[in-house]
This record gives C-alpha cells, sequence and structure tokens, in this order.
C-alpha cells in the first residue's frame, strides 16, 4: 500500500473534507467481467451513459467515446440496457 | 469570580437533569428506562417550562436515542443523552459509531444490571460491557459527584486533543435515588464554564460541506484506530486539566482517582461509585483503632490510568479489588483484570485478589467490607491470598 496519508495527516473520525473526491477511488479492480463497446455498431443513443452507475460512460459532444476503467465496476447495466444488444456492448470476462 | 453556590437537596438524578439544565444542550434525545427515567423527565418538564432551549427530541427506543444523537451531534450541535442497563446495551452499535466519529456526546448512565433474570437495580454489568466501545468513562460516588462530573465532561469531550463521547455513571437507585445534599453552581458559571460548542466539522456548515461515515477498508481502518487511541490517550492530560480549573470554579477537587487515608495503607481495598462511600465509614472505623487501611475509588477507567494506580498502591501490601460485574473470564472483574496486569512490571506487588460484588442491587453494607478488610489481614499471615476470586455474599 503506497501512496497512503499517515493516521497523523488524515482528518479524524475519518470524515471527507473533500466534495466529489470520489473520482480518486479507483474502482475498476473490483471487476470481473467488462463492457468491450464495439463503436462501429453504436448509434449513440447514450442510454448506456443514462443507466451507468458510476458515471463510467465517457460522452463527448453528444457522442460515446468509450469506457472509464478506472471506475467501472463491471456491473454490466450499459450492456444490458443497450438497444444494438452485441452489436455495440457486450460484456467479456477480465482476463 | 464565581457566584455563590447553592446548598440543594437532591436525588442522583435530579442533580444530574439539572446539570444539564444549567449546560443547556442544543438537542436531547432520550428513551426512560429504570432507572435512569427521572433525569430526562425533570429535564422534559425544563423543556416544557422554557428554562432550556433544548430540541428534545422523544425517540422509539435507546437504538434511536443514540442515533438521534449522533447525527445531532454530526449536525455541529452539542447533544446529550442518557440510558442505563438495557437502553445501554441496545445502544451498543451506535456507541462506536458516536467514538469513531469523535462526537463529544456526554451521556449519564444510571448503572444497573443487565438481564437476566431481569432486574433494575444497581450493578456495573452495562457500562462495563461497553468499556471496549471507545468512550471515556468517569464514575460518580454520590449526587454531588454526579453532577460535577457531567459538567467536566462536557469540557473533556470536546476538547480538541481528546473530540470523544463520555459516560458520566452513578450507582442506579442507590445515588440515582436517594437524597442528599450537595451543592450547585450558579446557572451562570456553568454557562461560562462549558462555554458555546465550536465543532470544526460538521454537516451543517454548508460553507465546507463534508461526508460522515464513509467507508475505510484494509487501506485506512488502522489509521482511525491508531487516531482514536491516541485521543484516549490525550483524554488522561485533560481530565486533570479540566479537574484543576472546575475546582477554582467549586471549590471540589477532582483526578483520575481518590485516594482516601491511602498514604501509609498496608491493606487497601480498590472499589468504584457508591460503595467507596460505604468503605470510607469502614477505613475510619479500622484507622481508630490503630489498623493501616485505605480506599482507592477509581473515578476514570476509560482512559486506565495504570500507571496512576499502580504508583497510588506501590506502599501497598494487600490489594481487594472490588468488582461490580462479572466477565465469566473465571478470572475475576475488568477492574482486578486491568489493574493486576497494570502490575505486571512493577517493582513490588502486593497481593491482590478480587471480589464480585453487589450483583442486581445485593446490599453492600460495612458488614461485608469488614470481611474483606479482614481476608487481607489474612492473607497477609498466611503470605499469599487464600483465592483468587471470591463472589462476596453469596449462599450456598
Amino acid at each position: 500500500m503506497t501512496g497512503l496519508k499517515g493516521y497523523k495527516d488524515i482528518p479524524i473520525g475519518g470524515v471527507i473534507t473533500e466534495a466529489g473526491n470520489s473520482v480518486q477511488y479507483k474502482t475498476g479492480d473490483w471487476r470481473s467481467m467488462r463492457p468491450d463497446w464495439i463503436p462501429e455498431g453504436c448509434v449513440h443513443c447514450l442510454m448506456c451513459w443514462v443507466f451507468c452507475p458510476e458515471a463510467a460512460i465517457k460522452v463527448e459532444n453528444g457522442k460515446m467515446t468509450g469506457i472509464d476503467y478506472d471506475h467501472c465496476k463491471g456491473c454490466g447495466i450499459c450492456a444490458r440496457e443497450c438497444p444494438r444488444k452485441e452489436k455495440a456492448l457486450r460484456m467479456v470476462r477480465e482476463s | 469570580m464565581a457566584s455563590e453556590q447553592r446548598k440543594v437537596a437532591m436525588t442522583g438524578n435530579e442533580a444530574v437533569a439539572n446539570a444539564l439544565r444549567q449546560i443547556d444542550p442544543d438537542v436531547v434525545a432520550a428513551y426512560p428506562i429504570t432507572p435512569q427515567t427521572d433525569i430526562v423527565q425533570y429535564f422534559s418538564q425544563f423543556v416544557s417550562d422554557g428554562q432550556v432551549k433544548t430540541e428534545f427530541v422523544t425517540v422509539e427506543s435507546e437504538h434511536s436515542a443514540m442515533s438521534a444523537t449522533v447525527g445531532a451531534s454530526a449536525a455541529g450541535a452539542r447533544a446529550m443523552t442518557a440510558t442505563s442497563s438495557q437502553g445501554l446495551a441496545l445502544m451498543w452499535e451506535m456507541l462506536h459509531i458516536a467514538s469513531s466519529y469523535r462526537l463529544p456526546i456526554v451521556m449519564p448512565v444510571v448503572n444497573r444490571a443487565l438481564s437476566g433474570p431481569i432486574n433494575i437495580h444497581c450493578d456495573h454489568s452495562d457500562t462495563m460491557g461497553s468499556l471496549t466501545t471507545g468512550w471515556i468513562q468517569i464514575y460518580s460516588e454520590s449526587a454531588q459527584e454526579a453532577y460535577d462530573n457531567v459538567i467536566q465532561a462536557v469540557r473533556i469531550a470536546e476538547h480538541p486533543d481528546v473530540l470523544l463521547p463520555v459516560m458520566v455513571c452513578q450507582d442506579g437507585f442507590i445515588t440515582s435515588h436517594g437524597i442528599e445534599n450537595l451543592e450547585i453552581l450558579a446557572d451562570e458559571d456553568v454557562k461560562q464554564f462549558v462555554g458555546e460548542y465550536k465543532p470544526s466539522n460538521y454537516l451543517l456548515n454548508i460553507k465546507e460541506p463534508v461526508t460522515f461515515g464513509p467507508l475505510a477498508l484494509q487501506d485506512y481502518y488502522t489509521e482511525f484506530k491508531v487516531q482514536q487511541a491516541e485521543a484516549m490517550a490525550n483524554a488522561k492530560k485533560v481530565i486533570l486539566e479540566v479537574a484543576e480549573e472546575y475546582a477554582k470554579l467549586s471549590g471540589r477537587k477532582y483526578g483520575l482517582f481518590e485516594g482516601y487515608r491511602l498514604d501509609d495503607a498496608e491493606r487497601v481495598i480498590v472499589v468504584l461509585s457508591s460503595t467507596a462511600g460505604t468503605t470510607k465509614a469502614v477505613v475510619d472505623e479500622l484507622r481508630s483503632k490503630g489498623q493501616k487501611v485505605g480506599l482507592l475509588k477509581p473515578r476514570v477507567i476509560r482512559p486506565f490510568p495504570a500507571e496512576e494506580l499502580v504508583d497510588a498502591l506501590s506502599g501497598a501490601k494487600a490489594v481487594a479489588v472490588m468488582d461490580r460485574a462479572e466477565t465469566f473470564s473465571t478470572q475475576g472483574g475488568q477492574i482486578f483484570t486491568e489493574l493486576r496486569a497494570a502490575f505486571y512490571y512493577a517493582k513490588e506487588r502486593p497481593l491482590m485478589r478480587n471480589y464480585i460484588f453487589g450483583l442486581g442491587g445485593r446490599d453492600t453494607t460495612t458488614r461485608e467490607i469488614h470481611k474483606v478488610f479482614s481476608d487481607l489481614e489474612n492473607d497477609l499471615e498466611r503470605g499469599h491470598v487464600e483465592k483468587l476470586v471470591t463472589h462476596l455474599d453469596v449462599r450456598e
């Protein structure tokens, strides 16, 4: 466990004093299955973006651009809700 | 300069309720349980009569009482509650939340035996069962001490080097319902002594939003526990500083323990709370016959003042530690076990034995205390203790 702070350098009582810092908490290694995005099959309806509980679907200018694997926990809701199903998003086992 | 104190006749519960009135906390959330009921009953009257500004929350259980107190304290309020026995047991998981969130909650506890069999009278099984919850524990011999300890507890809990919750214990019925003469401070003096509560991180501070109660796993949980342990160690010094300041205000001086005719005592009884009063009477009687006996009454049990107690008992030849709760370890009560362990590295170790006494409110009178001192005398003649753990006053 490197890069972690000592007990004298953290706020007491486990209080989080900085808003929005969950982005620093990488949850990607919890994953056993991961969504694999196929850009050619994607119609950019953004249903995956709507349903993703971790805000792990990357979007620019109204179009999907990829998946944030640092935070995606692999729940699979994006692939389930995708109207194109396996043509655009499919779940594959993490190797 | 402090105003004149008022001499009053009050029960322990009434005295504590008046301490609460003078502290005027922002929030009190409580549920009635014998023998604590009077405290919140008197206090609810103060609320109805407009004598305090407190938001008084009636809840459906002690689990909720502690939860609401935790919530109020995290929001930034000076929050208090009170309980006994099963109520304390029902609060158990929330006791850990209060201490680990570092919330300076003050809770008067009126000691009562835990079921079963169902019993409403005094022993210390309730608070002895919560020694590992991260709360400071202060024990009171009398209504006067319960009153004084509650007021001091506010300052101890809220000290920036401590920030831990505090239980202030008194003996159920014996102290809580017995009327005593005591002195209470002027309202203004208590107000000034406790001061205004200024939390550093709190939920209602919308300018600096914070989150309470997040997850901390293998990476940080240990560090938060070490912070709590360090705060508990700091509490020892703070308790003495607050006592010093309180002595200037009240003329009543408190320490981590009280030694009674201890200086040259060869045989010593160590006992908490009201039984210390009974023991003082026996000490006086035996001293008048030229016997070197004394009493050590611990006031603070969390943090455990190990070095100070060992030092205070360094001249003793035989010590009887009296515990008002079973641990079922078969090795004696909690105070005995901890005090005996504290002596492990001491150069001089007195003979030491344990008595489990007064369970479920069984009367412990001067007769039983005489027996304990007499047992110690026999041990000294024998050169070793007759029995490590004795249940005092039991029928076979």
